[in-house]
C-alpha cells in the first residue's frame, strides 16, 4: 500500500527543507547582489503619485534602502529602530513601500512617524523583484559607488545597525 | 537557591518523563502489569516536579531576582505583580516551561479520567505523552534553560515587552498552549491504536471528548489573541495572517476536521486511517506552531544563527515525533481499512467534503507561511505572500464549505434523502436570502456580491442550525448533548461569518487632525476632542485625550485613548479608546502630535465587530456541550468488567 507512505514522504521533504534552511543560516547566505551595482529604479513616491523617486537621486552617497509594507507585522516592530537611525543622521534611509495600499501607507507614516528621506511606492513589486526581495522587511546598504554592500533580512534593530551596518558604512566613508 | 532547586526539579521531571515513556511503552509491549503501574506513578511525579520548577521560576519573578538572566531580561521592579507572573511566559524559555507544565497537566488528566480505558492502551498513551515530555524537558535543559544565573546580577530588569502587558494577552498564551498541548492526547491515542493494530468506535469515543476540549480551549485562545490585536495594536484590525497567527490557526483547522472525522469513525466505523492521520497532523502543527511562535524560524530566518543547536534540536525532535508516527502509519494503516460503503449523497460524504476542504485550507495557509523557508532552501526568491494571498486562498475552500454545512447538518447516514427536513431547509435558505438582501440594501448600503453571498451563508447556517433543536423540542423529544453541541457550534460559526462579512464590508475609518475643542463626523457620529492631558501609570507615562462621541446631538460615549511610553524600554504604545456595542464599535486611537496642540487621530466605525469573538465563544460553548454528552462518560459497570478481563489476560 504505497499510498500510506505519502504522508511520511511529504514530511521528510519538509524536514529536508528545514534542515537546509538551518544549515544555510549558519553561513548567512549572502544576497547575489552583494558587491554588485544596485539595480536602477524609478517609482512614484508614496506621498504624491505625481512625484517620482529614483535611484539616481541618491547616487554618489551611501544610502540605506528599506523595504516595508503596512501589512507586515515585523515592519511595525522595526519602525522605532528606523526612526532612531534616521535621527542619528548617519545615512539617509530610502523606503520602498512594497505591494501595499497607498492610503494605508500614508496613514502609517503619519501615525508612526517618518524615518525616510524619500519613500517609493512599489505597488506591483516590480522593483522589489530586481532587488531579490522575498519578504518584508529587508534592508540594503548601498555605498557611494552605487554597489550593494549588505543586506539584512527581517526586523532592523539598533544591535544589527551597530554590528552590521555601521562598520561597513564607516569603511566606505574612509576608503573614499 | 530556590532557582537552583527549580532547575533540579526540572531535571527530575525529565528523568520521570523518561521513566514514564519507557515503562509505559515497554510495559505495554512486554505485557508487564507492574511496569504499567509504575507509569502512572511516574506521571504523578513528573507533574509535581514540573510544577515545582515552574513555581520556583514564578518565585524568582515575584521577588525580582535579577540575578536570574531570564528574569532580568523579561521583568522589572516597576512591573505590576500580575504582569510579573505573566512575564514567566513572556519569552521563549519560560513559555517552553509552561508548555511542559500544561502537557503534564493533560497527562495527569488522561491518567485520572482514563480508568475505563484498558490498561494496556492507557499505558501506551501515557508512554507516548512521556516521550513528548522527554523532548520538551531536554530541549529546555539543553538549549533554553530559564534558570541560568547572571553574574553580577542586574540592578534592574529590562522589563516585559509593553505589548504583552495586557490582561487578554497575559492569558492568551496559556490558553493557546493548553489547546495545542491538548492535541497531544488524540495524537498519543492514535499512536497507541497503531501499535495495537486495533481501532473501533470505542476508541473514537475515548478520543473525541479530549479532542473537543482541546479544540474549544484553542478556539478561545485564538479569539483572545485576535481581540487583543484589535484593541492593543492600535489600528483596529482583528486578523493579520502573520505567521504566528497562522501557526495557531492551522492546528485549529485540522482539529476541526478531526472532530468531524472522529464522528464518522465513532458512528460508522469509517475514515479510520484518515482520522489517525488528522490526529497526527493536528499535533504536528501544534508542535510546529510552538516553535514558530517563540523561536521565529519564519519571521527572521536568521533567528537560529545565534544558537544553531536549537534549530537542530527542534528538527530532530519533530522528526522523531512526527516522523515516527507517520512511519508507524505507513506500516499499520492498511489494518484499518473498512468495507462499509455510503452513497454519494450521505452524511459521510458531506463530512468527507468538510475534511477535504479544511485540509485544503490548511495546506494553502501552510504553503503561504513556509514559503520563505522553501525559497531560502531553493535559492529562488521572486514571489511574495501577504494578506491578499491568504484572504483569497482561504475563502476559496471555506465559502463552499459553509454552504455545504447547511445541508450536511441534516444529511442522514449512509444515504441522505432529506425527507424530514427538505421543506424547512428550503425555507431557511429563502429566509437567509431575504434577510441578507434586507441587510445589504436597507440597513447598510449595497457593497458587493461577495458581501451578499457571505451574509446569505451566515444566515443559512444559523437558520439551518436551529432546525434540529427547534423541531425536536417542539415535538417534545429530548435533545442529546451531542446534537445540541453541534447546533450551537454551527450557530457560532454563523455569528462569526456575519461579523466578518459585515465589518469587512461596512467599516468606516478616517485619519484626521484635531485640536482640543474641534470635532469631526464619521458614519453619522460626531467625534469631539475635549482635552488632552498627561497621565502616569505604574510603569509608563501617557498622553490621554478625551473624545466625546455623540449622534444627532445626543451624547453616546466618552472615550480616553492614550499614547503611552513605557519607561524602561522607552517604547511607545497606543491604547485605543473604544466604545463597544453589539451593533458597532467606535474606535479612537491617537497618532502623532502635529504641533500647536493638534493630534492626528484614527477614528473607526466597526459594525458588528463583536460578533467575530462572540461567534468564536459560541463555537467553544458548542464544543463544551458536545464533550459533556452522556455517551462519553464512564459507564462504570461495563468498564469494570472490561478492566477485570484485561487484568486476567495481561
Amino acid at each position: 500500500m504505497w499510498r500510506y507512505l505519502i504522508p511520511i514522504g511529504l514530511f521528510a521533504a519538509l524536514v529536508a527543507f528545514f534542515y537546509v534552511g538551518i544549515d544555510r543560516d549558519k553561513q548567512t547566505l549572502p544576497s547575489p547582489l552583494i558587491g554588485k551595482p544596485a539595480p536602477q529604479w524609478q517609482l512614484p513616491s508614496v506621498e504624491d503619485p505625481a512625484k517620482m523617486v529614483s535611484s539616481s537621486d541618491f547616487a554618489g552617497k551611501p544610502y540605506v534602502l528599506n523595504v516595508w509594507a503596512t501589512w507586515c507585522a515585523e515592519c511595525r516592530h522595526e519602525h522605532s529602530a528606523l526612526l532612531a537611525i534616521a535621527q542619528r543622521g548617519e545615512v539617509p534611509i530610502v523606503g520602498v513601500d512594497w505591494k501595499d495600499d497607498r492610503d494605508q501607507a500614508q496613514r502609517w507614516l503619519q501615525q508612526l512617524g517618518n524615518p525616510y528621506v524619500a519613500n517609493a511606492y512599489d505597488g506591483e513589486g516590480r522593483v522589489a523583484i530586481d532587488w531579490g526581495v522575498y519578504g518584508a522587511p529587508e534592508t540594503f546598504l548601498v555605498d557611494s559607488q552605487g554597489n550593494v554592500v549588505f543586506k539584512h533580512i527581517s526586523s532592523m534593530t539598533m544591535e544589527v545597525w551597530e554590528r552590521d551596518f555601521l562598520p561597513r558604512l564607516k569603511g566606505n566613508g574612509t576608503s573614499r | 537557591m530556590i532557582v537552583e532547586l527549580g532547575h533540579f526539579a526540572l531535571i527530575l521531571a525529565f528523568c520521570l518523563a523518561l521513566a514514564q515513556a519507557f515503562f509505559g511503552l515497554g510495559g505495554a509491549a512486554l505485557r508487564k502489569p507492574h511496569w504499567m503501574v509504575v507509569t502512572r506513578r511516574a506521571v504523578a511525579g513528573q507533574f509535581v516536579m514540573t510544577l515545582c520548577a515552574f513555581l520556583s521560576l514564578a518565585y524568582a519573578f515575584n521577588v525580582n531576582d535579577f540575578s536570574v538572566l531570564y528574569v532580568a531580561l523579561n521583568s522589572n521592579s516597576q512591573l505590576p505583580t500580575f504582569y510579573r507572573f505573566a512575564a514567566i511566559w513572556g519569552a521563549h524559555e519560560g513559555s517552553l516551561l509552561l508548555w511542559l507544565l500544561i502537557l503534564s497537566i493533560w497527562t495527569v488528566a488522561v491518567a485520572a479520567r482514563g480508568t475505563h480505558v484498558p490498561q494496556i492502551t492507557i499505558s501506551r498513551v501515557l508512554g507516548v505523552l512521556g516521550f513528548i515530555s522527554v523532548g520538551f524537558a531536554s530541549f529546555i535543559l539543553l538549549t533554553s534553560s530559564p534558570f541560568e544565573r547572571l553574574w553580577p546580577a542586574a540592578l534592574d530588569g529590562r522589563d516585559l515587552n509593553p505589548l504583552l502587558q495586557d490582561p487578554a494577552l497575559a492569558i492568551h498564551p496559556p490558553m493557546l498552549y493548553t489547546g495545542w498541548c491538548g492535541f497531544s492526547v488524540p495524537f498519543a491515542f492514535a499512536v497507541a491504536a497503531m501499535l495495537e493494530g486495533k481501532l473501533d468506535s470505542t476508541w473514537a469515543r475515548w478520543v473525541r471528548p479530549w479532542t473537543l476540549v482541546a479544540w474549544l480551549i484553542l478556539t478561545i485562545g485564538i479569539a483572545l489573541g485576535s481581540w487583543w490585536a484589535y484593541y492593543e495594536l492600535g489600528w483596529g484590525g482583528w486578523w493579520f495572517w502573520d505567521s504566528v497567527e497562522n501557526a495557531s490557526f492551522m492546528p485549529w483547522l485540522i482539529g476541526t476536521a478531526l472532530i468531524h472525522s472522529l464522528a464518522v469513525t465513532e458512528k460508522r466505523g469509517l475514515f479510520k486511517s484518515w482520522t489517525l492521520l488528522l490526529a497526527i497532523a493536528a499535533f504536528s502543527l501544534s508542535l510546529l506552531g510552538t516553535f514558530l511562535v517563540r523561536s521565529g524560524i519564519i519571521e527572521s530566518v536568521h533567528a537560529f544563527a545565534s544558537d544553531p543547536g536549537r534549530g537542530l534540536f527542534i528538527l530532530v525532535f519533530m522528526g522523531s515525533c512526527v516522523g515516527g508516527a507517520l512511519g508507524l502509519y505507513a506500516w499499520r494503516a492498511s489494518l484499518f481499512r473498512s468495507n462499509a460503503g455510503f452513497a454519494v449523497v450521505s452524511r459521510e460524504s458531506f463530512l468527507l467534503m468538510n475534511n477535504v476542504l479544511l485540509v485544503a485550507a490548511t495546506g494553502l495557509i501552510l504553503l503561504g507561511t513556509l514559503y520563505p523557508v522553501f525559497l531560502d532552501a531553493l535559492k529562488a526568491g521572486k514571489i511574495s505572500v501577504g494578506p491578499p494571498y491568504f484572504s483569497v486562498a482561504f475563502l476559496i475552500p471555506m465559502l463552499p464549505m459553509i454552504f455545504l454545512l447547511t445541508l450536511g447538518m441534516h444529511a442522514e447516514w449512509k444515504r441522505a434523502t432529506f425527507n424530514r427536513t427538505r421543506t424547512l431547509l428550503v425555507a431557511a435558505f429563502v429566509a437567509a436570502v431575504v434577510i441578507a438582501l434586507i441587510l445589504s440594501l436597507a440597513v447598510y448600503e449595497w457593497h458587493s456580491l461577495l458581501t451578499a453571498v457571505g451574509l446569505i451563508a451566515a444566515f443559512a447556517v444559523a437558520l439551518s442550525a436551529l432546525i434540529e433543536p427547534v423541531t425536536r423540542l417542539r415535538q417534545g423529544h429530548s435533545l442529546s448533548a451531542g446534537v445540541l453541541g453541534m447546533s450551537v457550534a454551527h450557530f457560532g460559526l454563523a455569528i462569526f461569518v456575519l461579523g466578518v462579512t459585515t465589518v469587512e464590508s461596512w467599516h468606516h475609518d478616517s485619519d484626521i487632525s484635531l485640536r482640543p475643542g474641534q470635532s469631526t463626523q464619521l458614519a453619522g457620529y460626531d467625534f469631539r476632542m475635549n482635552s488632552i492631558r498627561d497621565v502616569t501609570g505604574p510603569n509608563y507615562d501617557a498622553i490621554e485625550s478625551e473624545v466625546v462621541i455623540s449622534r444627532a446631538g445626543k451624547q453616546v460615549a466618552v472615550v480616553h485613548p492614550q499614547k503611552r511610553t513605557y519607561r524602561v524600554q522607552n517604547s511607545p504604545l497606543t491604547e485605543a479608546g473604544i466604545d463597544a456595542g453589539w451593533g458597532r464599535d467606535l474606535f479612537v486611537a491617537m497618532g502623532e502630535p502635529l504641533g500647536d496642540g493638534a493630534w492626528s487621530l484614527r477614528l473607526q466605525y466597526k459594525p458588528l465587530v463583536r460578533f467575530i469573538w462572540l461567534g468564536a465563544l459560541v463555537m467553544a460553548i458548542g464544543g463544551l456541550i458536545a464533550a459533556s454528552d452522556r455517551r462519553y462518560r464512564q459507564r462504570v459497570t461495563a468498564d469494570a468488567a472490561v478492566r477485570a478481563r484485561h487484568a486476567e489476560t495481561v
